[in-house]
């Protein structure tokens, strides 16, 4: 009976218990290489494109190593990509200045940089949610606050991702009670509507709060302690330099130029 | 062993929205003892075991556990030595796995690894639950998750148990179970329950509720017996007691 099931939060914290390789790096060292990654892929300049094309070796390989599905995560960050959309979707409008040619078509600034938006927006939500995916929030914010991430934060964040669960449990048991008396969820008055937030959110908050109790009961003080406190062996090492040498590499010159270059013979 | 002791004199609870909720609750449970609070809905009975459990503290009057009054210095100490069960498992369990889950108070109170390893596994064996230690709690029956959230509040090893609705979404073997266990625990146990068969098999003593305020407390076949009384306070005197033949 859990309700979580229409958000598909639950799934992230399922993959995370696998026993895949990419799951048994130290949750630390992987959050360093996501955060070296996500800054090398936005600091380019809104015009690149093919340079981003290296980048996706890390996502890819993170998914064959963590048994991730790719569908999956695809769903997943399609969640967010109105967000990117509204940020990108008027660049080809303003900026018609031809920058590139593909054969006889001739290609905008406005639209390669939307491209180009589009690309680093999926590159990088990705990574976070693999980062999560292969990690679980609990690990993920513990090794955050071992990382000097002050504790306020990490908790906060441990608890909005519970509040997530919270209230994706509530909402599905109030659309199941409304699909059960013979109401459609899109076919209600606004007031209807306005009266079932207002519930949601009181209900949330009240079951929140309950469990904030249950947790203090059992003598949680604000510090996240883990039954198996990780502790970094070579292959973290390696995973850590490794992925960071890649991404500084990838930074520095641009790969998919260099290694077309070499397939063309150096023609070009 | 006056660890063990749980005593309210001259309690009284207004929530802060200013909803009265107790008033001038006095009554001392001894060590060992297991005693039933029962109540009509709104009797107060949920409040009274959160300030048992020092998750409130009160508006007045005060309650000691194991001599120990209850205050915002001592409330740390209080949870350490009073388990609270909630009423809905799924207010309890918050982590990963059943497993994680058990460890999150040993684990707080400070324990080394090897002591929290032997309370997780001690606690879900005592609740014959080590087969799905690993399972997230959410996937698991209502059964399995009334005895992980048990097992959660074991492994902390208090002194005295204080249970909301225990047998609440119980099937009749698990509630057979539960009451098994119950009868077993040394603890001194209390329980808020509308589930008198119950009471009556596990406790020995009942305090009876209406309104925030304690209307009977006595041993518990006497009280519950009294069938004028158990109208008057919105319950039913126990079918067992009904057609009981006396010996």
């Amino acid at each position: 009976m859990n309700a979580g099931h229409w958000l598909e939060v639950d799934r992230l914290e399922e993959l995370a218990r696998l026993e895949a390789p990419a799951q048994r790096v130290d949750a630390r060292v992987k959050a360093v290489v996501t955060l070296v990654f996500v800054v090398c892929v936005m600091s380019y300049s809104r015009y690149q494109v093919s340079a981003l094309m290296p980048f996706f070796l890390y996502p890819i390989a993170m998914l064959a190593r963590g048994r991730i599905p790719a569908g999956y995560l695809f769903r997943k960050i399609l969640m967010a990509a109105p967000f990117a959309l509204a940020v990108a979707v008027f660049n080809p409008f303003f900026d018609r200045a031809p920058m590139a040619a593909l054969g006889p078509v001739t290609i905008s600034g406005g639209w390669l940089s939307f491209a180009s938006v589009m690309l680093r927006f999926l590159l990088t939500v990705g990574a976070a949610l693999i980062l999560v995916a292969c990690t679980g929030m609990h690990r993920l914010c513990a090794g955050l606050e071992s990382l000097g991430m002050p504790r306020v934060f990490a908790v906060q964040l441990l608890f909005l991702h519970r509040y997530l669960f919270v209230v994706a449990e509530e909402g599905g048991r109030m659309t199941r009670s409304l699909e059960m008396r013979g109401a459609r969820l899109r076919a209600l008055p606004g007031r209807v509507y306005g009266s079932l937030l207002g519930h949601l959110l009181m209900r949330a908050l009240a079951r929140a709060d309950r469990v904030y109790r249950a947790m203090v009961a059992r003598g949680f003080d604000g510090e996240i302690r883990l039954l198996r406190p990780t502790s970094l062996r070579g292959s973290d090492w390696g995973f850590l330099l490794g992925w960071t040498a890649f991404f500084v590499a990838a930074r520095i010159w641009n790969l998919a130029d260099l290694l077309g270059g070499l397939l063309s013979g150096g023609v070009s | 062993m006056s660890h063990h002791v749980v005593e309210a004199r001259g309690l009284g609870y207004v929530y802060p929205d200013g909803t009265p909720a107790l008033a001038d609750v006095s009554f001392r449970i001894t060590h060992g003892e297991a005693v039933a609070v029962v109540g009509a809905n709104g009797a107060g009975k949920s409040t009274l075991l959160l300030q048992l459990a020092g998750c409130l503290l009160p508006s007045s009057g005060e309650v000691r556990i194991g001599e120990v009054p209850v205050t915002a210095q001592t409330v740390a100490r209080i949870r350490r030595s009073a388990g609270l069960v909630f009423q809905d498992p799924d207010d309890q369990l918050f982590m990963p796995t059943v497993a994680e889950d058990v460890a999150f108070g040993p684990l707080n109170a400070g324990l080394p690894p090897e002591e929290v390893e032997r309370r997780v596994a001690g606690a879900l064996e005592r609740v014959g639950m080590s087969r799905i230690k690993d399972r997230p709690p959410y996937k698991l029956s209502a059964g399995e998750k009334r005895a992980a959230a048990l097992a959660t509040v074991l492994a902390m090893e208090p002194d005295v148990l204080v249970m909301d609705e225990p047998s609440s979404h119980l099937d009749p073997r698990g509630r057979r179970r539960l009451i098994e266990w119950l009868v077993s625990f040394a603890h001194t146990r209390i329980m808020a329950t509308h589930d008198l068969e119950l009471a009556l098999e596990v406790c020995s003593r009942v305090i009876v509720m209406e309104g925030g305020a304690v209307v009977a407390d006595g041993p518990i076949r006497d009280v519950l017996n009294d069938e004028k009384g158990m109208l008057a306070h919105g319950l039913e005197r126990p079918h067992s007691l009904r057609h009981a033949h006396p010996h």
